[in-house]
């Protein structure tokens, strides 16, 4: 086998040629900018697969990943090496992430019209209106192609390209480079239609709430430097000494060990990146952006990054921990955390009518349910239901994207002017859209956990036996509730979408979108469907006997033997089918009967003012305004500008000018007229004087001369004669 | 024989003569003869020292001196004489005082 080492170093590089291609050179061409966009996730995504082949049929990974680096930064004495690291978390998650990020590359050609007339209305920042076109022989109104096509692929590609460099890198600086290119990335895709003050906000929303928990990954990454000296994943865990040292040592802060400390620290990043309570309230915001990107960054790869950091930070955050074991510190806040975000935001997507939002709400749920179940130690379910996730969540956004592509096509032909996106005006989309409702059916499905069929169904079975047989039942209540939630929801989004009668206009004449946006989501309902066929546990009734449980010994074998969890029971797994499948049934008979959009919603009936909470999101939102972004723009404004900036700064400077000028004026006064000028007039006046004394002298009189002359020598024959009588001139004979 | 000083007090004194013409005296004829005495004051002065001092020894350099410092001033008498001609005709005046476009 040929060397892989190359191959790894590769993967991120495609797209980010492809960004720089595109800004610099082809963006006046939308056909060769998603081309060359195309070709560099391509050659990407066939990279990522070999190397994942590669490392599903090397023995040991774990034990000896597939590593190579170089040096970077001299540091003193040392160097900081950056290098690429291939070990079996790292082989899922390329696999995940190419598939994803190379459907929604194809995807987005749709997506953004490509091929359509260009709108007359047009404008960039904004989403495109529509042209008028003429079609047999009548004129009437299409989508148009969007005004920055080749700008949105730039941005998706270099997105790509940090998300690659962010799962194959093997140190925590590299990671976090990546990490903040996507941050970026995101802040400009959220803001695409930056015309839209909304979408502006929503940017800058996003950019600043994850800040927060960045800031506090920067410190655990010092913090970690500073305590063992390197960043490398595989330097620090696979070291017992360091290991031993970092479970050891007591830290400055709270009590806790330099473990516990830093992940405590890093557990921030998480938070903030994939939008764990009480970070999450810029994800919901995220879909202002346009669909495919709520797909690609706010569903499968950039917020599963905060996960994929969890995982990867495990060693360290359960150091000191072992099965059955009392939980570290960073282990309690992930449960705690994780646990309360799953249910917390479930219970707010039950109140959402825009389409995108209630799977914005969704995937927070399912990123706290993946958070809690590292948090109580359950490292191979986590991982499996990051996967399963990626698929099913990137395949339900696309979906709604196509809905949305759909519904839109129905406004713009009957000039009906309704919110696209609002569940309400949908209904009965399934005759309209087949190959869109059977493939967010699947999408639908799996996230809900639907027995057996489902890939959600067997990691998140996963997950509830982890918390069920490692004696958390607090949590496995949690989780319970959420799934059945989930369920709910779910049922209660597929059934105000594709079933019952359009309550629209639009909806009636909604439309099926092309291959290049149906193809995507086919492909993605596969893995939505199968992906979780590679996980059956061996311990599952009858269909464990056949299965080879490939995933949990492949990512298991990542885990320190006493992590390792064996133990299964059945009543997770009954508990699991009986909230799926209530939760979906009872959705979809409360739901099935509404008939028109403006009807009140059932649950509204039934719960009016917790209804109403839910549907203003607990208020968080109102509350940060109030507690936080108040007091911090009054703060800015009255005290730091108003008085630190224009009184004291600006006070010190107008001092400082003033004693600058009065300092002048004073040396002009006492020194520059006196004595500099006093002495250049005086020498200039003397000369003068000088002139008109000696003017005098020369009268033009011959005479006048001559006494002067005849003066002159006789005083200089008396003096000589002086000087002779002196002596001082001596007379030689 | 007649000692040397009387010759040099002469000298001084027709030489003090001269002078105080030149330098007092309006007129700039009046002026060029106070000039004549003052050179043959000099005249005096350098043939006492020859012939008390040089002629002895045979040497006639004092005589050639003498002779020249004639010629000089017969020569200067006839340029004087021109200029105060030639500036009575632009000027119509001989008055030294007047003649003073030299001014400075």
């Amino acid at each position: 086998m040929f060397n892989i080492h190359p191959l790894i170093w590769l993967i991120p590089l495609p797209p980010l040629l492809g960004f720089v291609l595109i800004v610099l050179f082809t963006r006046r061409s939308n056909r060769t900018s998603h081309n060359v966009a195309l070709v560099g996730s391509g050659l990407s995504f066939v990279a990522s697969m070999v190397v994942f082949f590669k490392a599903v049929t090397t023995d040991g990974l774990a034990g000896s990943p597939i590593s190579a680096s170089i040096n970077w930064l001299p540091t003193g004495a040392d160097w900081l090496r950056i290098g690429v690291l291939v070990d079996p978390l790292t082989a899922v998650m390329l696999f995940f992430v190419a598939w994803t990020v190379l459907m929604i590359f194809i995807y987005s050609i749709g997506y953004h019209n490509f091929g359509q007339p260009a709108g007359r209305n047009d404008r960039p920042g904004f989403s495109p209106e529509g042209a008028e076109a003429k079609e047999h022989g009548k004129a009437h109104k299409v989508p148009s192609v969007e005004p920055m096509y080749a700008r949105f692929f730039a941005l998706l590609s270099l997105f790509a390209f940090a998300m690659y460099l962010l799962v194959v890198s093997d140190n925590l600086l590299t990671l976090y480079i990546g990490w903040e290119i996507m941050g970026f990335c995101s802040y400009f895709l959220i803001g695409f239609w930056y015309g839209k003050e909304s979408a502006r906000k929503a940017g800058i929303k996003a950019f600043i709430t994850t800040r927060i928990g960045d800031v506090f990954m920067l410190l655990g990454m010092v913090a970690l430097y500073s305590v063992t000296g390197t960043l490398n994943f595989h330097e620090i865990f696979s070291n017992p000494q360091t290991m031993l040292m970092l479970t050891s040592t007591q830290s400055p802060a709270f009590g806790l060990n330099w473990a516990g400390l830093i992940g405590l620290l890093l557990f921030c990043g998480t938070v903030g990146k994939s939008a764990q309570f009480p970070l999450h309230v810029w994800l919901p915001d995220a879909m202002e952006g346009p669909t495919p990107v709520s797909a690609m960054i706010h569903a499968a790869t950039m917020v599963s990054a905060g996960v994929y950091l969890s995982a990867r930070l495990f060693p360290l955050m359960s150091a000191g921990w072992h099965h059955g074991g009392a939980l570290t510190a960073p282990m309690a806040a992930m449960a705690v955390i994780g646990g309360f975000t799953a249910l917390f935001t479930s219970t707010i997507a039950l109140a959402q009518h825009d389409i995108k939002r209630v799977l914005a709400y969704s995937t927070i749920s399912q990123l706290g349910y993946m958070i809690a179940a590292l948090g109580i130690g359950a490292y191979t379910a986590a991982v499996f239901h990051l996967v399963t996730h990626a698929f099913f969540k990137a395949l339900l956004f696309l979906g709604s994207g196509s809905v949305i592509h759909g519904m839109e096509h129905g406004v713009l032909h009957t000039g009906n002017h309704i919110d696209p996106q609002d569940m309400r005006h949908m209904g009965g989309l399934r005759r309209r859209m087949p190959l869109t409702f059977w493939t967010f059916l699947a999408g639908g499905l799996a996230l809900s956990g639907f027995p057996l069929i489902t890939a959600g169904f067997w990691s998140k079975d996963e997950i509830l036996n982890g918390t069920f047989t490692g004696g958390h039942i607090g949590l496995f209540i949690v989780l319970a509730i959420t799934a059945f939630l989930t369920a709910f929801y779910t049922a209660r989004q597929i059934t105000l979408v594709f079933f019952g009668k359009p309550r629209s206009t639009a909806a009636e004449h909604a439309h099926e979108t092309k291959p290049v946006m149906t193809v995507p989501l086919m492909i993605l309902a596969i893995f939505a469907i199968g992906a979780g066929w590679a996980g059956i546990p061996h311990a599952f009734p009858v269909l464990g006997a056949i299965s080879p449980a490939w995933f949990q010994s492949f990512i298991g074998s990542m885990l320190s033997p006493q992590s390792i969890e064996e133990a299964h029971s059945n009543i997770p797994l009954i508990v699991s089918v009986l909230v799926s499948l209530g939760g979906l049934l009872l959705g979809w008979l409360v739901y099935r009967c509404m008939e028109t959009a403006e009807e009140k919603d059932p649950l509204q009936k039934i719960s009016g003012s917790v209804y109403n909470l839910l549907q203003n999101k607990y208020w968080i939102d109102e509350l940060y305004q109030k507690a936080l972004i108040n007091p911090s723009l009054w703060l800015a404004d009255k005290v730091v500008y108003q008085f630190i900036d224009l009184k004291i700064i600006d006070g010190i400077l107008h001092g400082l000018g003033r004693a600058g000028v009065g300092l002048g004026n004073l040396l002009r006064a006492k020194f520059d007229l006196p004595v500099v000028n006093g002495a250049g007039d005086g020498l200039a006046g003397s000369t003068r004087g000088l002139g008109v004394f000696l003017h005098k002298l020369q009268n033009g009189r011959v005479q006048t001369y001559l006494l002067i002359a005849v003066a002159c020598t006789v005083v200089l024959v008396l003096v000589i004669c002086f000087l002779i009588g002196e002596g001082v001139i001596g007379v030689t004979e | 024989m007649i000692p040397l000083y009387w010759f040099l007090m002469l000298s001084a004194v027709l030489f003090s003569l001269g002078l105080f013409a030149v330098i007092t005296r309006r007129n700039t004829i009046s002026i060029l003869m106070g000039i004549e005495l003052m050179l043959n004051a000099a005249n005096i002065n350098i043939l006492a020292f020859w012939r008390y001092l040089y002629a002895p020894r045979g040497d006639m350099d004092g005589l050639i001196f003498t002779l020249i410092v004639f010629v000089t001033a017969a020569a200067e008498v006839a340029v004087g004489l021109g200029l105060i001609v030639s500036a009575y005709r632009k000027r119509r005046t001989v008055v030294a005082n007047d003649l003073d476009s030299l001014k400075g």
